[in-house]
């Protein structure tokens, strides 16, 4: 048996080295600088004081946590409903409609935004669309809508998927019992439906808000160079001034955002999840 | 009634939201225009010039080899790295699981720009083995949480049989075990595939000397309207629906074929 056990010990090693180090190395490089010829590197908190300090920054983190809080409430409100007419289908027609909310998502990232480029532009389909009506050619891209259109569109099926496997796992003995005791439909989607699915939604709202306020490829293809979100801040500090310390500290700011959003989000989950437990 | 046409309506709604982006890069890298709305006629322009693009030829090369070799690599050291922590203790297995999230939960930029100044640090040249360790060490945290549930559920007295009756550990290991967890290493295969074939934002900070991945070049060429794009972009949905489409209907075929035998 012990032989099977040393199996691990290879990863274990790895992991250290690729995964636990690199971690380090970010809180390392966001709490120093340079220090002089006797010590090489000193403890600061400069890198975030100049983030707080500088208004564009600043900025920049009120629109990325805007933009992602928008996407992951429009992504709730267009997800849900589909994944629930979904959870009401036939089982041959889920399967089908599961498969179809998937198979975009094996397909790159950056090809299907790339995509909305050709629909969005000022002489794309969507605008030679709109001048049939004698409306436009409205400016979609580099706005905030292109932007959160392409978010929308990227995360929307981890929602929808989340929030119908939370569904279909439901026992529909509730429902019937719930309209056998004389709860109308409108009662008893609110009152058992819904908060049953309060799971789902919350895994759907982790899996959507997270990329969606570190994402720095979506504003750069859609919002032009307009739309600067934290994850191209981050971006540029690495690949175009190497300023790792500052660079570093962003994302430390950003990981501790996520962190506190999540934290808040399953404290959301408590109540209405315990309600559904009394059922 | 009204309510039914109202949900068919809302359901092709978002199927054609969903698949929009897809046909129109399809359709659209087969026109003879350069025009963004206007479909000129049939032309395989685009293609010809993407053939004729070294750098586009290049990145769809080291994507397909990228993706395969870490698909391999992973799929191995994943598998046995999750037999050896099922056999570990509480311990180390919780605490090496908890590491092992630590790629999944972390937005991808945060992994990035940790590799990337893990490399700059150890001063290794970026290029294509950087990128292949980057992509190895993103998939096979996927391969063990794939693999994981399905040692979970196995019977522990059934591997102690087989070493009872003089398996050695090795033929326990692929007589016993992994022929029980089949399934779980080709989900996690499955998975490794398609992350590193459609990775980008790991791949873009890693890599360097000229290797690019099919995302890394969409990226850099998409400053300009380029409908070349298109159809690089084309050929990466056509490997991907074929390689679903194997995955999904072999299994029927197969099973028909038993079905045919029994017969």
């Amino acid at each position: 048996m012990k032989s099977f056990k040393s199996m691990a010990y290879p990863y274990i090693i790895w992991s250290i080295f690729l995964i636990v180090l690199p971690m380090l190395l970010i809180v390392i490089y966001a709490f120093t600088k340079e220090g002089n010829s006797v010590i090489n590197i000193q403890f600061t908190l400069e890198n975030f004081a100049r983030f707080f300090s500088d208004k564009v920054f600043f900025n920049v983190l009120k629109r990325s946590f805007f933009i992602a809080v928008a996407t992951t409430i429009i992504c709730i409100l267009l997800g849900y409903p589909l994944a629930y007419v979904t959870a009401r289908m036939k089982p041959k027609s889920q399967i089908v409609m599961v498969f179809m909310v998937t198979i975009p998502t094996w397909i790159n990232m950056l090809v299907r935004t790339y995509a909305w480029r050709g629909i969005l532009d000022k002489s794309g389909i969507l605008n030679s669309l709109l001048g049939l009506f004698g409306i436009g050619p409205v400016q979609f891209l580099e706005t905030g809508f292109a932007v959160i259109l392409g978010m929308v569109y990227n995360f929307l099926p981890f929602m929808v998927l989340q929030i119908y496997n939370s569904l279909s796992k439901m026992d529909y003995s509730y429902i019937e019992a719930a309209s056998d005791l004389g709860a109308d439909r409108l009662h008893t989607f609110l009152r058992v439906t819904l908060p049953l699915s309060i799971p789902g939604v919350i895994s759907g709202i982790t899996l959507v808000f997270l990329p969606a306020v570190s994402s720095f490829f979506i504003p750069k293809l859609l919002g032009g160079g307009q739309y600067v979100l934290i994850g191209n801040v981050i971006e540029n500090q690495f690949l175009t001034s190497g300023d790792w310390g500052f660079g570093s500290a962003i994302s430390l700011i950003m990981a501790i955002i996520i962190i506190i959003s999540m934290h808040i989000t399953k404290k959301l989950d408590k109540d209405p999840s315990s309600e559904g437990g009394k059922l | 009634m009204k309510k039914h046409i109202f949900t068919k309506i809302f359901i092709g709604l978002t199927v054609l939201f969903f698949y929009l982006p897809i046909v129109y890069t399809v359709i659209f890298s087969f026109n003879s225009s350069r025009s963004l709305s206007v479909f000129g006629g049939f032309s395989l322009q685009w293609y010809q010039k993407m053939f004729k693009n070294s750098d586009m030829m290049d990145s769809i090369f080291y994507t397909i080899i990228i993706a395969v070799l870490a698909t391999i690599i992973s799929t191995i050291a994943g598998t046995v790295t999750a037999i050896g922590l099922s056999k570990s203790n509480k311990v180390l297995r919780g605490i090496t699981e908890q590491v092992n999230n630590l790629p999944i939960m972390n937005p991808d930029i945060v992994t990035a720009i940790g590799l990337l100044m893990l490399f700059s640090s150890l001063a290794v040249t970026k290029g294509f083995m950087t990128l292949l360790l980057s992509h190895i060490m993103f998939c096979i945290p996927y391969v063990i949480l794939s693999v994981m549930p399905k040692l979970r559920s196995l019977d522990p007295n059934i591997t102690d049989a087989a070493l009872d009756l003089g398996c050695t550990p090795l033929q326990a290991l692929t007589k016993v075990i992994v022929p029980q967890i089949t399934s779980g290493i080709f989900a996690g295969a499955l998975i490794a595939f398609t992350m590193s074939f459609d990775d980008f934002v790991i791949s873009y900070f890693v890599t360097g000397s000229g290797v690019n991945n099919i995302s890394i070049m969409i990226y850099t060429m998409s400053k300009r309207i380029n409908p070349s794009i298109n159809a690089l972009s084309t050929v990466i949905i056509g490997i991907i629906t074929t390689v679903l489409l194997i995955l999904n209907i072999t299994p029927i075929i197969l099973e028909k074929r038993k079905e045919k035998m029994k017969k």
